[in-house]
């Protein structure tokens, strides 16, 4: 790999972003790369918006991607994807989990919800892979779960093997949640096999 | 090797566990809080502690340095405010066991009230000074810094920032990962040294400014300051977080690398500046390496992209590369739709703080607020705050607009562990002078916006051993409040007689809120509410609690004016509060 990849991951708190950001990053490590990982911790404890960075190569030096450079967006949220569009390189992939968290904004009516969503992701994002993670992870049994389903879907953009990332997964979790999680990651990559994702290129 | 996946403040945690460090002390604060949480994974080596604040903290380690043993402190860049005053004294009576004052600043303010810069702490303190760009280095200038204060004999501050603190990288632990072998130094009685009274304080003043020109000659041969040699028609001074943005978008000029900062390594600058056509200097926050190169007389581009507030990133360091070089396009980028709705931070649902504000803006009080989750109670619909400035500060503020003739009702409300850091002060210049005002401590019984961290309520430590849970109500009482009382989180009715009661009444009260806080406590038996549709008129009197369980659903009644309510089960914790302010009796438990 000759240059640096830059992965943004966003969504709503609560849909464990931070922990996905922190397998890809320990399975770059376990795979040679440089890594570094960004994150803020706002003031929010739940239902803000969540933004983590993940980037790896030969040398890292900003934890930070630049805007219009973002390789793969990972977005667990449509109105989250929308909202992080500047980030996308041109030419880069969007992996988006078919699924809406209304903000608190929108439910108490204080603000307008998006008209026509479906219409604004076709336009912003018409190259899309829309992964149907949290609708996985419920079949699973468990909605926690749609963050290893969406790193599942990206196991086939990221230029090491799955096994990898399970490796990373394992170091990473609680013994009790490991098979949950090995699951979901199945069932991510397994669904997202036929969606296109493109391997990563240096 | 070792090598570890770490964030800045873990790396910080680590080093201090390798140079032997011994006692560490901190009061939590975003972006700082992770660095005594890692340490207590170290608590067989490092005796460590959540202090009730940053002051006390800063204390505790300075007594640990004199006593001989290597010590820690870390706090948010307005923490360190509150310890200046023993750290100032500290830098001139000099360290003895090795002493590292972490500060975590915020540039952009992700989670704070400013954006001060505290490396002119550091040179106003006269402290060494480093700057780490990222863990790797948080790691080995923190293991430095240990070094350079105990053979310096004056404690060393290592200055992070949210992006260092928060962001990981890989950490080259060295191939012997555990505690090097400090001994630590006899602890002597010597009043001339620990007592600075003017007789002895005057020769430490002298001492410091002699200490400051060989820290100085350090900086300049240190190897934490390095020149990495480029094109040299362009010159790039930078320090910490920034230096990782000017590698990105400058790769090809040359750059001096400053991790050593205070006192200024003149001598290497000015190899730098002589070996460069034009010299920059990039940093974030204050011009405080650039004042200080001008004040040398030394030529600095005056450059108009601006970079002086907020946090630095790539995409200002690319402005600047257009503006100097001219020779990068300005990025394709395709801009978000505009308008989104936007996520702000909320109150929990089942938050224990909601309802005493939704009382205080009902009985219409002036509310000076504080430092917490609870600052939120200042927004729509709560909108039940006037003012919030510091830690601590609601007592004092409430009894100032007293004094200054404000009439009607006047609250303070603070929470347990800001009450604790530094209410317990103000709540006494009250009773002393005769206030009237009414102090209302949200006790959840946790330090929660950081993350849950003990503090002189929980009745647990962060070495994990119970201790004295310490009563508010009780303590008010001691310091001369004849007014207490206790009241429920979730009881409206209840909170809003007391309330009302204490806030006319003519002399200081104190009102304390119990209840835990909801995503610590993890209940597991919830039973959510539901809105019966056939009975909500669509008033909206439940969604003027702020609540975010609480919906806004289809419209009620032939106006289109009214909406009913909806009641989300996931979100919903079963706090009661919504039941309670509905008149129709519309909301009841789930069945």
């Amino acid at each position: 790999m000759e240059r640096v990849l830059n992965v943004s991951l966003v969504g709503v708190g609560g849909q464990g972003i931070l922990l996905i950001s922190d397998v890809l990053a320990q399975a770059a490590a376990r795979a040679g790369h440089d890594v570094k990982k960004s994150e803020i911790h706002g003031m929010a404890q739940r239902g803000g918006s969540v933004i983590s960075q993940v980037r790896f190569g030969p040398r890292v030096f900003s934890p930070i991607i630049a805007d219009g450079t973002t390789d793969v967006l990972v977005a667990f949220d449509r109105l989250e994807a929308l909202r992080w569009r500047h980030l996308m390189a041109p030419g880069g992939q969007a992996l988006i989990n078919r699924h809406d968290v209304i903000p608190v904004s929108v439910t108490s009516g204080q603000q307008a919800a998006v008209e026509d969503l479906d219409g604004l992701v076709a336009r912003f994002y018409p190259e899309a892979i829309m992964v149907p993670a949290t609708e996985l992870a419920q079949g699973l049994g468990q909605v926690r779960a749609t963050n290893m389903v969406m790193a599942g879907a990206l196991s086939h953009w990221t230029p090491f093997p799955p096994a990898v990332w399970l490796d990373a997964l394992r170091a990473r979790l609680p013994a009790k949640l490991v098979a949950l999680n090995e699951r979901a990651f199945a069932a991510g990559r397994e669904a997202a096999a036929a969606l296109g994702v493109r391997r990563a290129t240096a | 090797m070792s090598t570890e996946f770490l964030s800045g403040n873990e790396a910080v945690a680590y080093a201090a566990y390798r140079a032997g460090c011994r006692v560490a002390a901190a009061y939590p604060g975003t972006p700082s809080t992770e660095i005594l949480e890692t340490v207590a994974r170290f608590k067989d080596a490092i005796d460590c502690e959540w202090a009730v604040n940053e002051k006390v903290a800063m204390e505790v380690v300075i007594g640990a340095s004199i006593a001989g043993v290597r010590a820690l402190t870390a706090m948010k860049h307005v923490g360190l405010n509150v310890a200046m005053d023993p750290l100032m004294t500290y830098t001139w009576i000099g360290a003895h066991g090795g002493l590292v004052v972490v500060s975590a600043d915020d540039p952009g303010m992700h989670s704070s009230q400013n954006e001060q810069d505290n490396r002119n702490l550091a040179r106003f303190a006269r402290m060494a000074l480093f700057e780490p760009a990222d863990s790797q280095e948080a790691y080995d200038m923190t293991v430095a810094a240990f070094e350079l204060s105990e053979r310096s004999q004056a404690p060393v501050m290592v200055r992070l920032t949210t992006r260092t603190s928060h962001s990981a990288g890989l950490v080259d632990l060295g191939d012997d990962f555990r505690p090097l072998a400090v001994a630590p130094k006899p602890y002597r009685k010597d009043i001339r040294r620990n007592i600075p009274v003017p007789a002895f304080g005057r020769p430490m003043r002298q001492r410091v400014e002699e200490r400051t020109a060989a820290l100085r000659a350090e900086a300049d041969a240190s190897p934490l300051n390095r020149i990495e040699d480029g094109d040299r028609r362009l010159g790039i001074v930078t320090s910490g977080v920034a230096y990782t943005y000017v590698k990105e978008v400058f790769p090809d000029v040359s750059i001096l690398k400053l991790g050593f900062t205070n006192p200024l390594p003149t001598a290497l600058l000015r190899r730098f500046a002589g070996s460069v056509d034009r010299l920059v200097v990039v940093e974030e926050l204050d011009p405080f390496l650039e004042e200080q190169i001008r004040a040398m007389g030394l030529a600095v581009v005056d450059v108009q992209t601006p970079l002086r507030l907020f946090e630095l990133n790539p995409m200002r360091l690319l402005a600047l590369r257009r503006e100097l070089l001219g020779d990068v396009a300005a990025p394709a980028i395709t801009p978000a739709p505009a308008g989104l709705p936007t996520r702000p931070p909320v109150l929990c649902a089942g938050c224990s703080h909601r309802g005493a504000f939704y009382v205080l803006h009902k009985l219409k009080a002036t509310v000076t607020g504080d430092i917490g989750c609870y600052t939120l109670g200042a927004f729509a619909p709560l909108d039940a705050m006037d003012t919030t400035v510091c830690m601590g500060a609601s007592i004092g503020n409430a009894f100032g607009m007293e004094k200054a003739g404000l009439g009607g009702r006047i609250a303070a409300v603070i929470g347990d562990s800001t009450f604790f850091h530094s209410g317990l002060t103000g709540l006494l210049d009250v009773v002393y002078n005769r206030g009237r005002i009414t102090v209302v401590v949200l006790d959840n019984r946790i330090t929660a916006m950081t993350g849950h961290q003990g503090n002189p309520g929980s009745g647990v430590t962060l070495m994990g051993e119970s201790s004295e849970a310490t009563d508010i109500a009780t303590l008010a009482r001691t310091l001369g409040v004849r007014r207490v009382c206790t009241v429920g989180a979730y009881d409206l009715a209840e909170l809003e007689r007391v309330l009302a009661t204490e806030l006319d009444a003519p002399e200081p009260s104190v009102v304390v809120v119990r209840g835990p806080c909801v995503i610590a406590e993890r209940r597991r038996d919830v039973v959510p509410y539901a809105v019966d549709v056939a009975t909500c008129v669509g008033c909206g009197a439940c969604r003027k609690l702020g609540c975010p369980a609480i919906v806004r659903g289809d419209p009620v009644g032939a106006d289109g004016r009214r909406f009913a309510s909806v009641i989300d089960p996931e979100l919903c914790s079963g706090c009661d509060l919504c039941r309670q302010v509905c008149r129709f009796n519309a909301i009841a438990k789930r069945s």
